[in-house]
């Protein structure tokens, strides 16, 4: 085992600075009305650093340096800018470590993950949509002889985009590297929870973006998010968050008749058909494994496997195991690589998730492994850590309808595949699902039958570039994660030509 | 019959939130990050329609707050009582409070058989 020594330590790979202004027009600026907020480390509790709070005035400052940097960057040769996506790649390679315990020490999650995930799953956004923009074609279509249609990309402009806390740099790069690549130029606001860690990397790539082209304004969803995506200067909004500011965001949008992308969560069902039991092998182990995703990120991911559906001929000895494995669950100092299972990401995310272990033992699901916050003592008495949950119960409880965004699995019985099917699309949400058994029959005509964007089939958790992601029913609208992107960050232009010498002969 | 309620704190901050910006409505979110939260916004701000539920209203000193939730929701959450409570936090969304450090919590119990 390895413990990174906590940022601010001298012997740490990541200094933050004591405060960070907004980064507009290629520099750092403070906030116009002179304010800032503290922001705390989930890991201990404790503040760190201070952060810019944003208001309408420095969204409209950042408009402006946008609305300056977008014309330039949109006619920059697509070899160029791909060139710039790349660049970003390999500087976030060559400093992966220290962004690494960066996120870790501002969002709370296990420094194994942002190791492993987080920050190479960034490094190879940007490859790969550098690698489909110089891949992009337009059409021409003839439409007779003499008439012919070209359909060219371009940008839409300038793009608004606000990120969620539960991947704070690698939710801000899926958004930035498609629309980067597309032309745009951005003003993007931080979560407020975890505004910190996103300016260690604008730190490390400045140099590589024209001024204006990226811009990250702080503060307050009411106070910084609400001007910014309310504005009548921004062409799109792009959203990551819940169902109700989706909404709202939606409503604004409407008034400017502007395009959106949300991505608003799930209620996602892992289904575990008898088969997967039949040996004791790799891919019953494995099974297992994707049993306790449920815990992966502290459950702070959208696609959470939050329910799972275990069929009844194999339930008792499914869970059997299935308990023994979560608890086998490390839980323990973010900064230490063995750690599996880090802090929740703020206080009050800590007390929502108590709160829905309250309601759950009301409603009589019964709590198979833990249930409880984590005291881990030291100095980590003061962070936010939950002990990674089992509830038995039935779907038409609240836990198993309800988005928790913690380690708290919801777990069920079904009888048959028509019942796995009814029980998995019992939701409000499509966003993700997981299926697992041997017989590849079975598994497809589930994946198929399941209202969801992505359906992991015998594996879950995989966020790989080019497999696109995003939701059906109320878990949002656009695919992320794919070239598909590119287009929801351009407009079709469409030259209709004759080259006829003649008149149509109307006039 | 009375399905929401507030705690005392979370009256004493929708006071503040009264003075500073004026009459209020909540809207109870589901969904990712800050959602599954009451979200606290001036009235009319968030439009509501034919897909939402009007929960009941808060009445703090003269003033009343209606809480309203989607009705597609609202199916699951029926059998629920749910009192508006506020804990230290920083929430997000375009809720009123968060820039007080301070964020609105549900906290429910079931509705008894008599109340049902």
């Amino acid at each position: 085992m390895a413990k990174y020594a906590a940022p601010g330590q001298p012997d740490s790979v990541i200094t933050y600075r004591d405060r960070y202004d907004h980064f507009i027009g290629g520099e750092y600026v403070p906030p116009a009305k002179g304010q800032y907020f503290a922001n705390p480390t989930p890991v201990t509790g404790e503040d760190f650093t201070e952060i810019a709070r944003g208001t309408a005035e420095d969204v409209e400052r950042a408009l402006d340096a946008a609305h300056g940097a977008a014309r330039a960057w949109g006619r920059t040769s697509v070899a160029d800018r791909a060139n710039v996506l790349n660049k970003i790649a390999d500087r976030i390679e060559a400093n992966l470590e220290m962004l690494a315990v960066a996120e870790t020490w501002d969002n709370g999650k296990a420094v194994r993950e942002t190791l492993a995930a987080d920050l190479p799953l960034a490094v190879d956004h940007f490859r790969y949509f550098a690698g489909v923009l110089r891949a992009q074609e337009g059409g021409i279509s003839q439409i007779d002889e003499d008439l012919v249609a070209y359909h060219l990309h371009e940008p839409l402009g300038v793009v608004a985009q606000i990120i969620p806390w539960n991947f704070p740099i690698l939710m801000a790069v899926w958004k930035l590297a498609p629309a980067l690549a597309a032309g745009n130029a951005i003003v993007l606001k931080p979560a407020e929870q975890t505004p910190a860690s996103i300016h260690v990397l604008m730190e490390l790539i400045a140099d590589l973006i024209p001024p204006g082209v990226l811009n990250i304004v702080n503060g307050f969803g009411v106070e910084a998010g609400k001007p910014l995506a309310s504005s009548r200067r921004v062409a799109k909004v792009a959203f990551t968050g819940e169902t109700t500011t989706g909404r709202l965001i939606m409503q604004y949008a409407s008034e400017n008749i502007i395009p959106v992308t949300l991505e608003l969560g799930g209620k996602s069902p892992n289904v575990f058909f008898a088969d997967v039991a039949a040996q004791r092998d790799a891919f019953y182990d494995k099974a297992l494994e994707g049993f306790t995703m449920f815990a992966l990120n502290q459950g702070e991911v959208c696609t959470c496997p939050s329910r799972a559906l275990i069929q009844s001929d194999i339930y008792d000895s499914f869970m059997g195991d299935a308990v023994e494995r979560t608890r086998a669950i490390k839980q323990g100092h973010p900064l230490d690589t063995d750690t599996m299972i880090g802090a929740q990401a703020s206080n009050d995310q800590l007390e929502k998730i108590l709160s829905y272990i309250d309601i759950g033992k009301q409603e009589g699901a019964r709590v198979l492994t833990g249930g409880e916050r984590a005291d881990l003592g030291g100095e980590l008495s003061g962070g936010y850590y939950v002990t990674p949950t089992i509830f038995e119960g039935d779907n038409k409880m609240r836990i198993f309808q309800e988005e928790i965004f913690g380690p708290v699995v919801s777990v069920t019985q079904f009888s048959d595949y028509d019942d796995a099917m009814k029980t998995a699309n019992d939701t409000l949400y499509g966003l993700g699902a997981g299926v697992w058994s041997r017989d590849g029959s079975v598994a497809y005509r589930a994946g198929r039958d399941i209202q969801a964007g992505r359906v992991w089939v015998n594996n879950y958790h995989a966020y790989p570039a080019h497999a696109a992601f995003g939701g059906y029913k109320q878990s949002g609208i656009g695919r992320e994660n794919h070239k598909m992107m590119l287009d929801h960050y351009q407009q079709t232009k469409n030259l209709l030509v004759s080259y006829s010498p003649n008149a149509l002969g109307f006039f | 019959m009375p399905r929401v309620a507030l705690t005392p704190e979370a009256a004493d901050v929708l006071r503040g939130l009264r003075a500073d910006h004026g009459d209020l409505m909540f809207h109870q979110s589901g969904g990712c990050c800050d959602g599954s939260a009451p979200m606290c916004y001036l009235a009319g701000e968030f439009r509501t329609g034919s897909s939402d539920v009007h929960l009941g209203d808060l009445a703090v000193d003269e003033f009343v707050i209606p809480v309203w939730m989607s009705a597609a929701q609202f199916e699951y959450w029926s059998h629920t009582h749910l009192t508006i409570d506020v804990v230290p936090g920083r929430g997000s969304g375009f809720s009123l409070e968060a820039p007080l450090g301070i964020r609105f919590l549900v906290r429910s119990r079931l509705l008894t058989d008599e109340e049902l």
